[in-house]
């Protein structure tokens, strides 16, 4: 540490020293330790420039040792004359607490931070607040952040006055603030408009965040309602004259706004159409939002314009632009015809991807729209040959097999697929086994052959569990009762719906809460990308006054779960049989990969992702398939008495474990209703003991419970009985009886239970695991029924 | 907030590495920086295990096969943010949930600041400077937090002679520069000749049919001002926006239609920080004190009556498989007596072209290879003309089935009047203390068209 001796040499800058300090500090922690004195010395220079340099080096030597001797300096810098060392000062009080959180609480250095809100400086006020806002994301039960409305005028205040950097800082930190009613959350709307002016685009995305956030208070009925609506179009259309870069960050925020708000940018569809030399990503964001703008008014100009991106060069742009043309089919009727007319001109380019990708859509658009444009069937047909994606592949089986009865050689067709069947993917197979078990259905006559071979291709000669469990249930069916299999297989499809690709409805909200930052460009909530303990906080969207429309972010993961997992949605699906025989394809249209909405993950998680971890790696599903026919019972039948078996070392006593109450759902995540409880099992019955607690403002009332559909088919045994209303800071303990006859599905992990409770303000959701001690009778042996 | 920023050179060595935050873990590469003697890192870092961030983004990004998808990169649960400067990457890199647009406009800001030291971003450069870029991260980015960017500012006290020169006096003038409300100004600037100079610079764009229907066209345009003006001087600047003059022109009905018609709507403006924002928000009056020298006032957005200055009509058609005959007449739409200037019309070509005949009546018209396109060019074209090129391309006959993607023909011009019809009304000066009145600042307007993305599809 030679360099600190030549710090009288006034030839070399004190700055080079500082900075190899800071570098050094951290292999030679006993050097830095010498070095301390000299930056308590610093910190009484006459100069604010070195005072300033001292207090912002400190900070950055991350020597746990030394962070003590730091104190006393740092108090004094947070409380000096010169506004440069305070908003150092400020920024020091992070760093340290990032090295140790617990001594800057101590020393109530965060109090001090609080109090720098009200500095008269503005980028003072800047630098506390998102050095307050940083320490607060890293305790999420703490109050930094409950700012009293003194607070906030003097954030609101600074705003006016601060450089662009601080700006953000405030608007960023007011955005985590919940106005108390309406007519507050109005008049900060008013202040922070005229930011929506700023050259700075991460200014004017900041401003939207808190407009957006706000305006969930305000109701539509007022006037300031629609005029907030009117002045954020024209900055959203400015930020997409943005360098490319903040163009891609402006779209994929855009793309969030319009699912939240499409009332904003509806009339803005031109500003989307794609230039030339648009750089590929925004390119395909800006397909995205075209597509969610696209309306009777607009679309004849849309198709123009997809049509002519189905002809560029880019491989996954082309690719997005035909499905786009098929999503606009699916979401304007009045298109459908032109869409598919569309769609027919560009199979004939007979380019492969596009004639591929196109199949893929016009299967989406026969499932919208059945029994209108089987027309084209015969000129898909004439492309069988050049399709060699499993997609596409499985989309033109799916149109084969669903229009057996049309296609005059149905059998013929299906029949070469199956030759290769073992070197198709699965989704291939899986399409090609229902296919024909349809035309088997549908001519019995001329293809018990055909169906024969699959199904023994199916069940013998795959290892692929799902394909042998489908193959399985045909073969049962067909063998037992045709007639209930023509119901089952041929059973009317759900339409569906335009918007599948939608973002989940609570995820979008808490989205919303983070546009402009990495969350709203990933479209993941920060959790599942942000190490450690930040981030894990959700946020939601303020309750809206006078609306019944608002939604509130389901429970997630349990205590203890990893932060990274994805929320858990309680997917809202059709029959599993349904699911079963058809969702194969993939959600009826598959969005685009960074688009795709958790819902859809919830939904293959729970369906898809279940079969291959089964206990002991057989193929029993759940414990109803008990009743599985004899002639493929063996393996099953091995497997359940396996598991059987496995209880009868446990459970001899008779009184079972309790676990102690865990808090199942967290006041804050259900407007104010806390729910913890356990489970537990007396005397041949199992019960589930709630504890309600009300933490919000307002009595509740019209309590309800609902379980989602589990491994164990538990379900309430008895209403949820709460007799008097539950006024607020009241607490009711609950004792729930279950029983286990409720209907069965795998859930993963197999004692997850999804909870659904009401109550005169909301529905809420939760996950929790229940102990499988519970279901075991006292003898040992699991109860059966 | 943003845990480390470093740029790399076009081959993905490593030029600046400047780490603010342990978890993004690359501190090898910043201690190398000053245990070696060179700037030159790359072979330094060997053997560390926390150079994980640097190399990630070597690796995944320069160096990548595929063109770049995404300037947001997450690779291992870190987040890279990129910006490219001729060949010149910056990265900033975060493991937080940080404001993404945010760190984008501070990689814009590092650049301008960058380039306002030592001129264009270059290796050379870079490396010629790069005390000085640590020291300007330092100041301008506090433990990934962007404090003051403004290169007025900065310029004051990081300079490479150090900071021991000034008086306590100009210390703390400094500090309340810096922090104060109006960060981008310092007191005592004179001046002998008071003036100022503004630019309205407008980019047109335009996506044409072949058959001549606007698919859409907006002008972008930007406010820019020199100003050499003394002391703290109070600016208002007006235009004629359409807002504005219909409310001002209430009481004289016949005013209002003399001016109406002259009168923009402009859909959207954004200001450099200098304009008090909640002013223009609640009386729509441009009021600032502006940074000495140059900087750009406000941008704008106008869709609507915008005067497009040249009309591109194609004609393309396929004789037989192996020849393209094209024609492109180009008109220019505006007042007789003013001169467009620096036409440029490119029409693409295909990609098996074999050879091009060209005739042009006006300027030069060439068929370049390698950019697959014939270029012509015309210096100078007065308004309400016509002119005409027309060529003839052999094709070599392939058996690719894919159809040429047909790009549209763009266009470059550079015009003396402003496409969207914005004028400047006034742009008075006040300075309270020192003496001289508005009528004694010279002031220079110049209106200057271009043309942005100019296409028109064939």
């Amino acid at each position: 540490m030679d360099s600190l001796g030549l710090m009288d040499n006034l030839e070399l800058k004190r700055y080079l020293v500082y900075l190899h300090l800071m570098n050094c500090a951290k292999s030679q922690p006993d050097m830095a330790m010498m070095a301390v004195n000299t930056f308590v010395k610093d910190c009484e220079d006459p100069n604010p420039l070195i005072r300033a340099l001292a207090v912002r080096t400190m900070g950055c030597i991350r020597v746990d040792k030394i962070t003590e001797y730091l104190c006393e300096p740092l108090r004094k810098c947070l409380k000096d004359e010169d506004p440069y060392v305070r908003k150092t000062a400020a920024v020091c009080v992070a760093k340290l607490h990032d090295i140790n959180a617990q001594l800057v609480e101590d020393q109530g250095f965060l109090d001090t931070l609080k109090d720098l809100i009200s500095d008269s400086n503005p980028m003072v006020v800047a630098n506390a607040a998102a050095a307050l806002s940083e320490i607060a994301e890293s305790h999420p039960s703490s109050n930094l952040l409950d700012l009293n409305p003194q607070s906030i005028n003097k954030l609101l205040t600074a705003l006016n006055e601060c450089t662009e950097w601080g700006q953000i800082f405030i608007l960023d930190c007011l955005a985590n603030y919940t106005p108390k009613d309406d007519r507050e959350a109005q008049s900060i709307c008013e202040r922070v408009t005229p930011r929506l002016s700023h050259a700075n685009s991460a200014v004017v995305l900041s401003a939207v965040k808190v407009l957006m956030k706000f305006m969930e208070m305000l109701s539509k009925d007022l006037d300031y309602y629609g005029t907030l609506l009117k002045k954020l179009a024209p900055p959203l259309v400015t930020l997409l004259s943005a360098e490319p870069e903040l163009q891609y960050v402006a779209l994929r925020n855009i793309n969030l706004i319009v699912q939240k708000r499409p009332e904003i940018l509806k009339h803005e569809m031109k500003v989307f159409f794609v230039k030339y030399n648009d750089p590929i990503y925004v390119k395909l964001e800006k397909l995205d939002i075209m597509i969610r703008l696209a309306s009777q008014a607009n679309i004849a100009q849309v198709l123009a314009e997809l049509k002519e991106y189905a002809t560029e060069v880019d491989v996954d742009f082309v690719r997005k632009a035909v499905r786009a043309i098929g999503r606009c089919a699916i979401k304007v009727e009045q298109s459908a015809e032109r869409c598919v007319s569309t769609l027919l001109d560009l199979i004939q380019t007979k380019v492969n991807y596009v004639v591929q990708e196109a199949i893929v859509v016009i299967k989406d658009i026969f499932r919208k729209y059945p029994n209108k444009y089987e027309s084209v069937i015969a000129t898909l047909c004439e492309n069988l040959d050049s399709l060699d994606e499993p997609e596409a592949r499985a989309a033109m089986i799916w149109i084969v097999g669903e229009y057996a009865e049309r296609i005059d050689n149905a059998d013929e067709l299906l029949e070469s697929f199956l030759e290769g069947f073992h070197d198709e993917s699965t989704q291939v197979q899986l399409q090609l086994l229902t296919a024909i078990v349809k035309l088997f259905l549908k001519k019995p006559t001329e293809t018990q052959e055909l169906v024969q071979q699959v199904l023994s291709l199916a069940t013998q000669d795959s290892d692929n569990p799902d394909l042998r469990d489908r193959g399985y249930i045909y073969w049962r069916l067909l063998s037992t009762d045709p007639v209930a299999a023509k119901e089952v297989v041929l059973a009317e499809k759900p339409l569906i719906s335009e918007e599948t690709d939608l973002i989940e409805p609570t995820l979008l909200d808490e989205l919303i809460c983070y546009i402009g930052t990495l969350a709203s460009v990933y479209h993941k909530p920060p959790s599942a990308f942000v190490e450690g303990g930040r981030g894990v906080v959700h946020k939601s969207l303020p309750p809206r006054t006078a609306s019944n429309e608002s939604t509130e972010s389901p429970e997630t993961a349990p205590a203890g779960a990893p932060p990274g997992e994805q929320p858990d949605v309680i997917p809202a699906q059709g029959d599993l049989l349904g699911d079963l025989l058809n969702l194969d394809l993939g959600p009826p249209v598959s969005g685009p990969p960074l688009a795709t909405s958790s819902v859809q993950m919830g939904a293959v998680d729970l369906l898809g992702g279940g079969l291959d971890s089964l206990i002991g790696g057989t193929n029993f599903v759940a414990p109803t398939t008990a009743a599985a026919p004899a002639n493929l019972g063996a393996p099953i039948g091995s497997g359940l008495s396996d598991l059987f078996d496995l209880t009868s070392g446990v459970g001899t006593l008779s009184g079972s474990y309790v676990a102690p109450k865990a808090v199942w759902l967290p006041a804050m995540k259900a407007k104010g209703l806390e729910i913890s409880g356990t489970f537990t099992r007396q005397v041949a019955s199992i019960s589930m003991d709630l504890q309600l607690t009300n933490k919000a403002l307002q009595v509740m009332t019209d309590f309800a419970i609902q379980f989602n559909r589990n491994s164990f088919g538990l379900a309430p045994a008895a209403p949820l009985q709460v007799h008097a209303p539950l006024s607020p800071n009241q607490t009711v303990e609950i004792s729930l009886p279950l029983s286990t006859v409720g209907s069965v599905m795998k859930m993963e992990p197999l004692n997850n239970l999804q909870v659904a409770v009401k109550n005169n303000i909301d529905v809420f959701y939760f996950r929790t695991l229940y102990p499988l001690h519970i279901l075991f009778v006292e003898d040992g042996k699991m109860g059966e029924s | 907030m943003i845990g480390g920023l470093f740029i790399y050179n076009h081959k993905g060595e490593v030029l600046i590495s400047r780490v603010y935050r342990d978890d993004i873990g690359s501190q090898a590469a910043d201690s190398a920086v000053f245990s070696s003697s060179g700037p030159f890192l790359r072979e330094r870092l060997g053997g560390s295990v926390r150079r994980n961030a640097v190399d990630a983004f070597r690796v995944n990004v320069i160096h990548a096969r595929q063109q770049v998808r995404s300037p947001v990169t997450n690779i291992a649960r870190t987040s890279f943010f990129h910006v490219k400067r001729s060949n010149i990457w910056l990265a900033a890199v975060t493991k937080q949930n940080v404001n993404a647009a945010m760190v984008f406009e501070f990689l814009y800001k590092m650049c301008d600041v960058m380039a306002a030291y030592f001129g264009k971003i270059s290796e050379e450069n870079i490396k010629n400077n790069f005390v000085l870029i640590y020291e300007l991260l330092d100041e301008i980015l506090d433990f990934g937090y962007p404090q003051n960017s403004e290169t007025g500012a900065l310029k004051t006290f990081i300079t490479q002679q150090g900071i021991k020169s000034q008086t306590k006096e100009e210390q703390s003038q400094i500090t309340s520069q810096v922090t104060g409300q109006i960060g981008w100004r310092r007191e005592g600037i004179k001046y002998r000749r008071n003036e100022l100079f503004l630019d309205v610079l407008e980019s047109v764009n335009l996506l044409m049919s072949p058959q001549g229907q606007v698919l859409s066209a907006h002008v972008s345009g930007r406010v820019v001002m020199k100003s050499y003006l003394s002391g703290m001087p109070e600016c208002k600047f007006g235009m004629n926006d359409k807002i504005v003059i219909e409310k001002q022109g209430k009481g004289t009905a016949d005013e209002t239609s003399k001016s109406g018609k002259q009168s923009i709507a402009i859909d959207d403006c954004t200001f450099h920080q200098c304009v008090r924002l909640s002013k223009f928000d609640s009386e729509r009056s441009i009021s600032f004190i502006p940074p000495d020298g140059e900087f750009e006032l406000m941008r704008y957005r106008t869709t609507k009556d915008i005067i497009l200055p040249f009309r591109v009509i194609p004609l393309v058609r396929e004789v037989g498989r192996t020849k393209l005959e094209v024609k492109v007449v180009i008109k220019s739409n505006f007042k007789p007596s003013l001169l467009a200037q620096k036409i440029e019309v490119r029409i693409p070509t295909p990609l098996n072209t074999s050879g091009v005949q060209v005739i042009c009546m006006k300027g030069k018209a060439k068929y370049k290879a390698s950019e697959n396109a014939i270029v012509w060019k015309i210096k100078r074209m007065a308004g309400m003309k016509e002119s005409q090129i027309s060529a003839e391309i052999e094709l070599l006959p392939t058996n690719d089935k894919k159809k040429w993607a047909r790009p549209p023909i763009s266009m470059n011009f550079e015009v003396p009047f402003a496409p969207s019809g914005l004028k400047v009304r006034y742009l008075k000066v006040f300075e309270p203390k020192l003496n001289y009145s508005d009528h004694d600042v010279i002031k220079w307007v110049r209106y200057i068209g271009r043309s942005g993305i100019y296409e028109t599809r064939c």
